[in-house]
Formats: C-alpha cells, structure tokens, sequence
C-alpha cells in the first residue's frame, strides 16, 4: 500500500517542471493589447505567448473572394523572428500556412458572419515566444480577440495540447516534453473545443497513440478546456469591469 | 454650425428608450437568463429554455426584453447615421468618403448646396477634406451619403479623433446630455459622428480639454451616472 503510493507520487512528479500529469501551465491573458485593431487579446501558457488582432469586418480584396451570401474569415499564423532559439527566417512558410488554415477552420463554426456580406474578417496571429502549443494559445487568443472585437459568436473556443510521453498522458506539454525520445517517443495532439458543446473544431495529431487511448486524450482536453473557458470568461469580464 | 449634434442624437434613442434596469458584461454563449418569459432582441438568443448572448457586450433586461448592447467593434452603418470622413477620391459623379467602415461611403455631386461645375469640383471638397453626412442608404455595393440637414456639411478648422465607435451613444448621453455637457463646460463646436469619429472646433485649448473629457468617457463604459461623473471631472480639471 505504501510502495504503490510512493510509486503514484513518482509518477505524478515525472515532468520536469514539477507539474502533475493533468496539470496546465499557468495561463496569463489580457484583452485589448492593440489599441489599432478593431479587437486584440494576448494569451500565454507558461513561456508560449500569442497575440491576436482582428480587423473588420472590412472591404475583401481581391474582389473574386467576395462571397456575396456571408462574410468570410482570414486567419494569418506566424511565428516572430524572435520567438524561436534559432532565429526563424520572417515570413510564410510551410508550417504556418498550414497552422493558419486549421486556425481558420477552428474559429469558423461559431461565427455568424452572414450580416456581414462580401467583407472579410481579419484575424493576425502571431507568436511573441514559443515553447510549444503555439497554435493552442493562438486559437484561445484568436477567441478572445473575436469577442473583443464584437462579432456575433455562438460560443467561444479554447484550445489545448495533450500528450503522451511513453504511456503517460499529460497535459499542455513543453518544448522539452515534445522531444522526450525513450520508449513510445512523445506524442503531440492538438484539440480544440466550442466552450459551452460537445464539439471539437481542431484535432491535430503527431506521433503514436492507441485507439482506445483517444477517448481519454479527449476526457483530459475536455477538462482543461473548462478551464481555459473560465480564465478567458475572467478576463474578457475584467476588460471591461475595471 | 451650433447645433450640429442634432442629427446624432436620433439614432441614439434606441439604447435610451427606457430606464434600464440592471446591466451586465456578457461573453458570446453566456445564458444571461433562463425561462420562456424572455424574448431574446438584439445580441441575443434563444437555446432551449435559455437566452444566450451572441456578443460581448452589457446584456440589458428591458421588460421581457433581453439584449446585448455591443461596446467594442467596427462601425457598421445604419441608414440615417451622421457620420464624419474625409475625401479620399473625386469620380465624375461625386466624392468617394471614407467613413471607417467596411465599404466606402459615396457623396453625389448633387448634394452640394450650391451649383458645381463638373471640372471644378475639387474646390468645394477636395482629397483629404473633412466632411460630416448622413447615411442616406447601404447597399450590398457601397453606401450612399447625403450632405443636406443642419448640422451637415465641410468641416473647417478644429480636429478630429476617433473613439471606438459603439461608445459613441454614451459620448452624446440620454437625449443629448452628456455632449450638451462638454459644449456647455468648454464653450467647443462638437460633432460627434456615430462611425467613433469627432470633430472639435473652436479655442484650441478648451478643444484639447473636450477631448480628453470624451476619451474619458469612451473609458468608462461600466459606470453608472455618467453625467454626474462628469461634472465632477470638469470640476477637478
């Protein structure tokens, strides 16, 4: 009884920061950090910062992607030069073109942009420091952003990576968990959630895991998102109650 | 050009109707009641047995009546919005005006008080002349601008600024108040067009203190009994 506990203690205090298995990072939030942008939000778990500012909605150039039954959506991903170790090359790539799509997708089902015909809304995203779950902390800012910036929104959402190292799933994993390489390697899968439904509008996932395990990856996203949707509840509140 | 808020303040009514009863900040997919007594008006609507707001914004109960009144945002034009832009180019048929909305807003040569002369139309409104108008009509193609009323016309001298443009109703106040306040107090011409842009004529000095006084206001958007605030504010500075 007393060894399975102190097994279960060391287990709990595998990560090297000293977090449990279902344990965040600490999130920070701030609504209106750009005072140009029609809506903006900052969020950040741990070390990974993200910005976003949305802009609109406003006149859609090029003309032929006008839709004239809804307005449309435009997300733009990018990493700052700075953000990275190795000084990344500015500008688009693979990667964030990418990124920037399934940020889009995720955004989109609960916008109602139908009042809004042949305009565009802008969102621009972009990472101030990475230390992994970048596009998670892009989504949960973007949310915030849209809010901020007064679209018509069914819901927010929220974002969060689970992973697994070896055969321990954990939560919102670090640069250094990402690249753990013993046994399975790690496993990197992005979800993200419409707050107040069952609905998941992003699943990404990179490395190995076992059908039966995605139930459980999505009961521990699920839990975090409750999370992530009160501390962005808290401080889109605060932005305006001060 | 006195009385040049007149316009302004009859697109305001609608969020000045009744006395409100009680206000609260609300975020897209929060229930802001439950019951099938509520109707779900503007911002709002209806889940189930529950009115859920679709804006952020101060959700407002007036009678059965829920709805979400937006504080943050673009300007979306509504006809009969007096709204302040500036010439950003001149057609064969009139002036094109930006007017910080999605499309740009569209004056006709004919709204010109006076007789132009086609080849001289740069000499009563030139690139970079500030104007106030009205909305005349939206159009899936653009929106349409009318200078006729009191009040509406060039704008010379002063400056203008810009504020967030669904704060506009708290700068002009119930029926007018609060604008008529900031006139009264600093002796300025203020038009306040309801796109967030706000011209300022007059004594430069006293036009710098109108306007730290409206940015004042275009703060704080969760007080209540602004007006009294704010002759408190005058009294201070």
């Amino acid at each position: 009884m007393v060894q399975q506990e102190l097994d279960n203690m060391a287990k709990e205090h595998k990560r090297p920061d000293g977090r449990k298995n279902a344990e965040m990072r600490k999130m920070s939030a701030k609504v209106g950090v750009i005072p140009n942008a029609d809506g903006s939000a900052m969020f950040s778990f741990g070390d990974t910062v993200a910005i976003a500012a949305v802009y609109g909605p406003r006149q859609l150039h090029p003309q032929h992607m006008q839709n004239p039954a809804t307005g449309i959506l435009r997300v733009n991903y990018d990493l700052l030069s700075f953000s990275v170790s190795d000084r990344k090359k500015p500008g688009h790539s693979r990667r964030s073109q990418e990124i920037s799509k399934v940020t889009e997708q995720a955004l989109l089902p609960v916008l109602d942009l139908k009042e809004f015909k042949n305009t565009v809304v802008d969102v621009q995203i972009y990472i101030l420091q990475a230390d992994s779950g970048t596009r998670t902390a892009g989504i949960n800012a973007a949310s915030m952003a849209l809010a901020d910036a007064g679209i018509p929104m069914r819901d927010l959402v929220c974002s969060v990576a689970v992973g697994k190292q070896d055969k321990e799933l954990i939560v919102d994993l670090t640069k250094e968990e990402e690249d753990f390489e013993e046994g399975e390697g790690a496993t990197d899968f992005a979800v993200a959630k419409v707050a107040n439904s069952d609905e998941y509008t992003l699943l990404q996932l990179d490395g190995k895991i076992q059908p039966e395990v995605v139930k459980e990856v999505l009961k521990l996203a699920n839990d975090s998102c409750k999370e992530i949707y009160e501390f962005q509840k808290k401080t889109l509140k605060e932005s305006i109650e001060k | 050009m006195k009385k040049i808020t007149e316009q302004a303040h009859e697109a305001e009514e609608e969020y000045s109707g009744e006395t409100p009863k009680k206000r609260k900040v609300v975020i897209p997919g929060e229930v802001i009641v439950s019951g099938e007594d509520f109707l779900p008006g503007d911002g709002a609507r209806r889940v189930g047995n529950d009115v859920v707001a679709v804006r952020f914004g101060l959700a407002e109960e007036a009678g059965r009546m829920i709805k979400v009144i937006p504080i943050t945002g673009a300007f979306v034009p509504r006809r009969n919005n007096v709204v302040i832009g500036r010439v950003t180019d001149i057609t064969f048929h009139g002036w094109l005006i930006d007017i910080d909305s999605a499309a740009a807003g569209f004056l006709p040569v004919e709204e010109s008080p006076r007789f132009i002369n086609k080849s001289e139309m740069d000499q009563f409104l030139d690139i970079g002349d500030v104007v106030a108008a009205k909305v005349w009509s939206v159009k899936a193609k653009g929106i349409d601008l009318a200078m006729r009323g009191k009040g509406l016309g060039k704008l010379e001298g002063g400056f203008i600024f810009r504020v967030i443009p669904n704060r506009v109703p708290r700068i002009i106040g119930r029926e007018g108040s609060m604008i008529n306040l900031i006139k009264e107090k600093t002796g300025c011409d203020i038009t306040v067009g309801q796109n967030g842009w706000i011209w300022i004529g007059g004594d430069l000095d006293a036009g710098i203190k109108a306007r730290r006084s409206i940015e004042f206001i275009a703060e704080k958007v969760y007080v209540d009994g602004l007006t009294e605030k704010m002759e408190e504010w005058f009294s201070k500075n």
